[in-house]
């Protein structure tokens, strides 16, 4: 497999009326083709803009770190998306190499136009093929993503279709470019649970089919056990731990991961009490020096998490966490 | 009403009129709740869960008399009154307020932004005239309050200044404020982070057995209501399809969409291969549902009987309930 | 909140407990500071409106027939000066002028100015002049006035009455008429407004057909009509209110759709639902939530409604509909403009002009800095 996307340091901060905050601080990770990453973590945890920066949608007020790198390797050669800044440039990213799915479908697809035309839209940008080809594309991706009565559908409008279908349709759209890399923000999280299912199945296949990448944002660790084949869990704008979905659901090795594990209500145990992580997440204003997750760390060690902050220590061969427990097991203090 | 039923439900349907439909003909509804019996224990934590258009919000609305009854009779009797929802004086319906209260989804929108969190939570017991003197309602205030784990200063300031978990604590302290009864938490934790959902849900725990509360947790997070719940009605299509006590329902589910919805809910261990079917397809449309059972266009079992009459609720045991044709030959 | 430099933790934890209890007002004065054409705004905003309220004190003459200059019609601007070619002096000084009328001039009265020493006449401060009764108190004293003649420093009209007293007092007057004007339409948006969206429904169509029927007359004609129905023996009082009367109720009906729609959206709010499942009364919950909540946008609509009030005045009184004389505003001001003479000639007939230009910027600037400001909570974070 070849490795499709390598972020390296993404760092930003925003410039808002309340001072300079930080969003994200240092986040490093890679990407193969055909390799569904999660991206876990709660409220403030800068899921959202990470993957955002990797289109470079964020807004305006949006300050990238000077080491940020983030490159796609795409069939003709490696692409710097530091480095593209025109709206020509950034095309051949948004929507052609990249496409993006969102949590509220309803909210993507443009109210008084058919969806039809959304998608043959979204084709004549990105290709150069011909209105009747890309009609017919955009059928047999409505069919391939299981909308039964595709031409039909075709012509009709957003809010003519069910929630289910229109998250459908909405992927239908986003992989009729043929992506590299899809970027999917919380996408099952507004559906319902049994409609969640059939979503992600239709994703795994998709990505047996197509072979294109994805990343996979979610604060529901459930959906990203079930899909992903590695998962990078943040907290308050940094990676935490991260590694093979088994060996950091299963062997859960940062104090917030554990917590977050354990907070979850369990079907197959529901004797066990449920266990929240104490405190509250800071304000983005008010980020703790040293380990992020100092303040609310259970297994604190004292003035070395609270003004150090930890490297990457490896548990086993791409299982990697970013926690001083671990550091001073490694030096072997 | 049987022991130490609080409030029940009796074949209760709650309809809307919707614009449309022939002139002459019947005017067209949207059948929200229909036909639902159920009863809820003094003291029990009741779990109402279904997914999007079940009716469950509906249905915990109709019980507040916040949502209108088209038809059946709802029944509060707390040792103290005995009120029929449907035809109650409007002196009742205030006394019942002060005795059944909501606790609302959105932590955000549910409290005035313009309010201090002291006045958010003291208003019911301004509207409702529960409290003689300004320093009595203080009191009672800061007892709910401090229950709530909110702290004396946080009193002072306005709700921009909390996060969604306090939100939604500040939310439930209004709620119980005037010491119901009954109260129903629509959602209460559904846009909390899970780490915060837990404290949430241990904290309401608490309080019910501290105040002696009966809830109806109305969610469509089943691992949730899983853990907090000791009893659990499912519904589909604003129709009742099963209802056991918890640990009943998740051992031994016997309506297919209970089946589906259980083993619909993606597990923590990637190895775990549902062996429980996927539903597929979708609900029906809510204006022109098809005859018979609801559930017949996901149903994998559905046969002529589901397609022409609508299964009522027969008893499995145990105080299981279930509304199914098939639900004996089906294991 | 703003950009704060390293301070001590209790001082840190003092400003944000400032924020945490800082009410709806505090907050939208907060992000008001910061904006800086709205804070300017302002205080041209008070600094005219001040100079209106206490123009019989800053001008030295009155601005009506009585206090005009009989020797200096059409007079030019009278600009002080500290020196000249005879040397400078402390205290400013204009000249006298004289007028004459001769053969050189073509027989045409022309104003000459004498510039020898003795022909300075030097600004007073504080000084005696014509008496006025500003609030039932007789006073007689101006903030400036010169000790021979009269000085002008906008120059004078035709009929020589002092220009910038008039600016002045005309700016006293537009406010006046649109206050009064704002506060009927105000009223009037609030009451139906106020009933069309709290009650929705039939209530509100029936209202809603009452509104744009209003507005869809025309106001020209409007005018032109009441204009031909008021009666010459109004006093300029009379007619003042009159006028104010109408503006306000013609321009009522923006406010109160705009009213409507923020209580259609209001009343659905979850925090009002949970006020009904108590038993809150109508009046309880418009009280307690839904007029707290529009107030800031409704403070908004009224700061932004005033310079159309007063651009409506001006332009009625300009075309003769609106104000006649005595009675001062800029469009009594600028009636006599259209001459070629005076377009060609005395130019300052224009400078209250460019008072005006002020004043509605300034309300302008306020307003939008009010409504950027306006709702604290409209980014709240999920």
């Amino acid at each position: 497999m070849t490795r499709l996307l390598d972020v390296e340091n993404l760092t930003l901060d925003f410039d808002t009326d309340e001072g300079r905050i930080t969003a994200v601080d240092g986040v490093s990770f890679s990407l193969e083709a055909g390799e569904i990453m999660g991206l876990v973590g709660e409220s403030g945890s800068g899921k959202s803009v990470t993957a955002k920066a990797l289109m470079k949608l964020n807004a305006s007020n949006a300050i990238y770190g000077q080491n940020t790198k983030i490159s796609l390797n795409l069939a003709d050669g490696p692409v710097d998306i530091m480095s593209l800044s025109t709206a020509k440039e950034l095309k051949i990213v948004r929507g052609g190499a990249i496409s993006m799915i969102f949590q509220e479908p309803m909210a993507s697809f443009a109210p008084a136009i058919t969806i039809g035309a959304q998608m043959v839209e979204q084709l004549l940008i990105h290709t150069s093929m011909s209105a009747l080809k890309a009609q017919e594309v955009s059928i047999e991706m409505l069919d391939r993503v299981g909308i039964s009565d595709a031409s039909t559908r075709f012509k009709q409008y957003a809010f003519e279709l069910s929630g289910g279908m229109r998250q459908r349709a909405m992927i239908a759209m986003a992989l009729s470019t043929n992506p590299k890399l899809l970027i999917a923000d919380e996408p099952t999280t507004a559906l319902d649970v049994t409609i969640q299912a059939q979503v992600i199945d239709l994703m795994k296949d998709l990505v047996k089919d197509f072979g294109m990448g994805i990343v996979f944002i979610t604060h529901d660790l459930g959906v990203i056990a079930q899909t992903a084949d590695s998962v990078a869990v943040m907290y308050l704008g940094r990676v935490v731990e991260k590694g093979p979905v088994r060996q950091v659901i299963g062997n859960p090795s940062h104090p917030y991961t554990q917590g977050l594990i354990k907070a979850l209500p369990r079907l197959d145990d529901l004797d066990s009490p449920l266990t929240p992580i104490p405190g509250d997440i800071p304000s983005p204003l008010e980020r703790p020096n040293g380990c992020v997750f100092n303040t609310r760390c259970s297994q604190f060690l004292g003035s070395q998490c609270s003004a150090e902050i930890p490297e990457f220590t490896p548990i086993s061969h791409d299982h990697m966490v970013a926690c001083h427990i671990y550091q001073q097991d490694q030096k072997g203090t | 009403m049987k022991r130490d039923t609080l409030i029940s439900a009796t074949n209760v349907s709650v309809h809307y009129p919707i614009s449309g439909g022939k002139l002459l003909g019947p005017k067209p509804v949207v059948r929200a709740v229909e036909n639902v019996t159920l009863n809820i224990t003094k003291g029990s934590f009741f779990g109402l869960v279904g997914e999007s258009g079940s009716g469950k919000t509906t249905l915990g609305r109709a019980m507040l008399k916040a949502a209108p009854i088209t038809s059946g009779v709802v029944n509060f009797n707390d040792g103290k009154v005995n009120y029929s929802l449907s035809n109650m004086s409007s002196k009742e319906l205030k006394d019942y307020r002060t005795r059944a209260q909501l606790i609302f989804q959105d932590p955000y929108a549910a409290l005035s932004p313009r309010m201090t969190v002291r006045d958010i939570i003291a208003e019911p017991l301004e509207i409702m005239q529960l409290t003689s003197s300004r320093e009595e309602t203080d009191k009672r205030v800061r007892e709910i309050a401090a229950k709530c784990r909110l702290n004396l200063e946080h009193l002072r300031r306005f709700p921009h200044a909390f996060s969604g978990g306090q939100r939604q604590r500040i939310s439930i302290a209004r709620a119980l404020v005037s010491e119901p009864k009954f109260v129903v938490a629509d959602e209460s934790v559904a846009a909390l982070d899970v780490s915060i959902q837990a404290d949430v849900l241990n904290l309401l725990k608490e309080i019910q057995q501290e105040m002696g509360l009966t809830f109806l947790f109305i969610s469509h997070d089943l691992s949730v209501v899983a853990h907090i719940c000791d009893h659990v009605a499912v519904m589909y299509f604003g129709r009742l399809v099963e209802t056991a006590p918890t640990r009943e329902l998740f051992n031994n589910p016997r309506h297919p969409y209970t089946k589906a919805l259980l083993s619909a809910i993606p597990s923590l261990d990637p190895d775990a291969k549902n062996l429980a079917q996927k539903l597929e397809g979708e609900i029906p449309s809510p204006t022109n549902p098809p005859p018979g059972c609801k559930f017949q266009t996901r149903c994998p079992h559905a046969v002529d009987i589901c397609r022409r009459d609508e299964p009522q609720l027969e008893s499995v045991g145990n105080e299981h309930n279930v509304a199914c044709h098939r639900w004996q030959e089906l294991i | 909140m703003s950009n704060i430099t390293d301070t001590s933790p209790a001082a840190d934890q003092k400003l944000k407990e400032a924020y945490f209890t800082a009410s709806q007002g505090q907050l939208i004065w907060q992000r008001f500071k910061r904006n800086k054409s709205a804070l300017a705004g302002a205080w041209v905003l008070i600094i005219l409106i001040l100079s209106g309220i206490f123009s019989p004190f800053l001008t030295p003459y009155d601005a009506s027939i009585a206090g005009r200059d009989k020797d200096y019609l059409n007079g030019a601007p009278q600009v002080p000066s500290f020196c000249d070619d005879s040397g400078c002096s402390l205290r400013p000084f204009i000249y006298t002028y004289e007028r004459t009328r001769s053969f050189k001039t073509n027989f045409r009265w022309v104003s000459e100015e004498k510039t020898g020493l003795e022909d300075r006449r030097y600004v007073t401060f504080f000084s005696k002049g014509m008496e006025y009764t500003f609030l039932g108190i007789k006073f007689d004293r101006h903030l400036y006035g010169v000790d021979k003649g009269q000085i002008h420093i906008f120059g004078t009209d035709s009929t020589g009455k002092d220009i910038f007293s008039r600016t002045l007092t005309a700016v006293n007057t537009s406010m006046a008429v649109g206050t009064i004007g704002v506060l009927i339409a105000f009223f009037l948006a609030l009451l139906i407004g106020g009933v069309s969206g709290y009650y929705g429904g039939k209530i509100d169509s029936v209202l809603q057909m009452v509104t744009d029927t209003v507005r869809t007359i025309p106001n020209i004609p409007l005018f032109m009509a009441l204009a031909a129905f008021v009666p010459d023996t109004w006093s300029s009082e009379e007619r003042f209110f009159f006028i104010s009367l109408v503006l306000g109720l013609i321009g009522w009906t923006t406010l109160a759709r705009r009213i409507r729609t923020h209580l259609l959206s209001e009343r659905n709010q979850e925090y009002v639902l949970a006020a009904q499942l108590c038993g809150a009364s109508p009046s309880h919950v418009i009280r307690r939530h839904l007029l707290p909540s529009f107030t800031s946008y409704i403070i908004v609509d009224l700061v932004i409604s005033f310079p159309y009030m007063i651009l409506s005045e001006t332009a009625l009184s300009f075309i003769g509909l609106g104000l006649k004389d005595p009675v001062n505003s800029l469009g009594v001001m600028l009636q006599n403009v259209t001459s070629a003479d005076v377009l060609l000639n005395y130019q300052w007939y224009f400078i209250p002009v460019i008072f005006f230009i002020v004043l509605v910027l300034a309300f302008v600037f306020v307003g939008d800095g009010l409504r950027d400001a306006a709702d604290p909570y409209a980014d709240t974070n999920k």
